[in-house]
């Protein structure tokens, strides 16, 4: 069974301390992930791809309390009986906002501008047995998911 | 100076019609909006249709009859109506044509809308992890909402319970049993703060209005009500937006699209945002209702606690909103429901809306739309 992202170029790959990667806008500055053809904020086509910042604040989240229709993919979470799972924006500071699964967190736990970093946690197993990992963010200073990385088992990430 | 008049509106329940197509659906509000203007299809110099589900809303015209006549089809997501409006005005106000149909229906399977991420600019990835979800940006974007205001979970209920029980009074609405805000909020936590009764459901209907120039409205009716601005707008730079991997730091404060449709309607109409009287407003779920209230400048952020349970939203409130249930109550036709806002308004501006009719007979409303990937529609009409 062999680990993969579930898509390339989103972030460093592979490596303990991952990093996402974004575009920034040489004409104007602006940041956005993932990197894009064209520059949201002026149009500007020479955008260079840059390291986006590991850690952030929680700018809002949700609960997931329903498994979404395809094209979602995930086998990651409980399903019987079904367990929420949360998703939400963090901003990082002075780059952009982005959306992101949340892991290592509770309904009670997750509070708007609570500080999170960046994790990789397992998010589906393929029919060939091999298994996709995605990026998360979770609150910086939890334990729970100090133990996802790329590899781990699915007990850490619904934890 | 009104340049454009709203002279007959018609609408097919909302709900599930099995067995019945969008098109069958849609030439009954036609017929129906024809009649009220006390005209026939062969009448119309043009036509708009707007449909999501139906790739060619003109064919219609195969029930209606083969006149010839003008069709344009027209999608924008849930601003689609909008959008129809928009060109029948246009059309209208360049002297192209002095009279027509603006039609829109749907027919939707159960369950939260999807599609191809890719078709919204948005990377397959984002499907795959199942963020390419509307409900869950509804939720993020009421909770962020709630904690720089002060909103409350008790609000977000009582206008879910305020739309079914307008819905209770409405005979063409889907959902018509009155809910309590204690079974609204323990109803099941679909995307927190957001419970399944909070949200609008995809469903099935059709709508219709028959528009003219202004300056012969009188011929066809003593009640015209008038289109005074219609205006589409798409997201900006620094908005938080549905089906967006990344948005722009905080710190810009960039207005909502809505926010910046509804500045523009209100100032090609000439009128401001005090005048407006009744509001049926894009309530995709209980708090989209909440801050498109203030996005559309009709109060301010915050004040929503006080005015919901103070009954100002309500039917004899200072400002009812969303009198026929909403979408909350009627569930969402997407190319239907901008036009049974307007129909709700023209029938309350002229004092037809029956159980539900509110008392003082409002002279200014308004009615707005937003949706995937960003986009609005605010109308504002006047008597």
């Amino acid at each position: 069974m062999a680990a993969r992202p579930i898509a390339e170029g989103l972030f460093t790959w592979p490596g303990d301390d991952p990093s996402l990667i974004g575009g920034c806008c040489r004409d104007c500055g602006s940041y956005t992930f993932p990197i894009r053809t064209g520059c949201p904020a002026c149009g500007g086509t020479a955008l260079q791809e840059r390291l986006l910042e590991r850690t952030g604040a929680l700018w809002t989240w949700t609960s997931q309390g329903f498994a979404p229709k395809a094209p979602f993919t995930g086998t990651f979470f409980a399903t019987d009986p079904f367990e929420p799972w949360f998703v939400g924006v963090i901003e990082l500071d002075g780059q952009l906002r982005l959306e992101s699964l949340l892991v290592g967190c509770t309904q009670d736990t997750l509070r708007i501008g609570m500080p999170m970093r960046l994790v990789l946690m397992p998010f589906a197993t393929t029919a060939g047995g091999d298994e996709i990992v995605t990026f998360a963010f979770t609150p910086a200073g939890s334990y729970h998911a100090a133990g996802i990385r790329p590899g781990a088992d699915q007990e850490a990430a619904s934890a | 100076m009104p340049e454009v008049a709203i002279i007959g509106t018609g609408l097919h329940p909302f709900g599930r019609f099995p067995g019945k197509t969008a098109l069958a659906m849609g030439a009954e509000a036609a017929r129906s909006a024809l009649a009220d203007a006390g005209l026939t299809w062969a009448d119309m110099q043009f036509a708009v249709g707007g449909s999501y589900e139906v790739d060619q809303p003109d064919a219609v015209v195969s029930d209606l009859g083969l006149t010839g006549v003008q069709f344009t089809n027209v999608y924008n997501g849930c601003a689609t109506a909008g959008s129809a409006l928009a060109l029948a005005s246009q059309l209208i106000r360049l002297g192209e044509y002095e009279i027509g149909l603006v039609l829109g229906m749907d027919k939707h399977d159960p369950g939260a809308f999807t599609a191809a991420p890719d078709e919204y600019g948005c990377p397959p990835w984002y499907g795959e992890l199942g963020l390419f979800l509307t409900t869950k940006f509804f939720g993020m974007k009421i909770n962020r909402y709630m904690h720089d205001h002060g909103i409350t979970r008790d609000t977000l209920a009582a206008v879910a319970a305020k739309n079914y029980y307008n819905g209770s009074l409405n005979p063409f609405a889907y959902r018509r049993k009155p809910l309590s805000p204690a079974e609204i909020l323990d109803s099941r936590m679909l995307n927190y703060p957001l419970t399944q009764y909070m949200f609008c459901s995809p469903d099935e209907g059709a709508a219709a209005v028959v528009v003219c120039s202004a300056a012969v409205a009188r011929r066809y009716t003593d009640q015209p009500v008038y289109l005074r601005a219609v205006q589409t707008r798409t997201r900006r730079f620094g908005a938080f937006e549905v089906h967006s991997p990344s948005a722009a730091p905080s710190h810009l404060q960039v207005p909502a699209p809505t926010a910046d449709a509804a500045a523009a309607a209100f100032e090609r109409a000439g009128i401001g945002p005090a005048d407006v009287g009744i509001a049926q407003l894009q309530d995709t779920d209980a708090g989209a209702e909440v801050i498109h209230l203030a996005e559309c400048g009709l109060c301010r952020d915050g004040e929503q606690n006080e005015l919901v349970a103070a009954g100002a939203t309500g039917l004899s409130g200072r400002l009812p909103v969303n009198t026929d249930g909403g979408l909350i109550a009627n569930g969402e036709p997407v190319g239907a429901s901008g036009l049974r806002q307007v129909h709700e308004l023209v029938m309350q501006m002229r004092g037809r809306a029956g159980q539900r009719q509110v008392p003082a007979r409002p002279a200014v409303g308004l009615a707005q739309l937003y949706g995937a990937p960003g986009v609005a529609a605010v109308s504002i009409l006047s008597t």
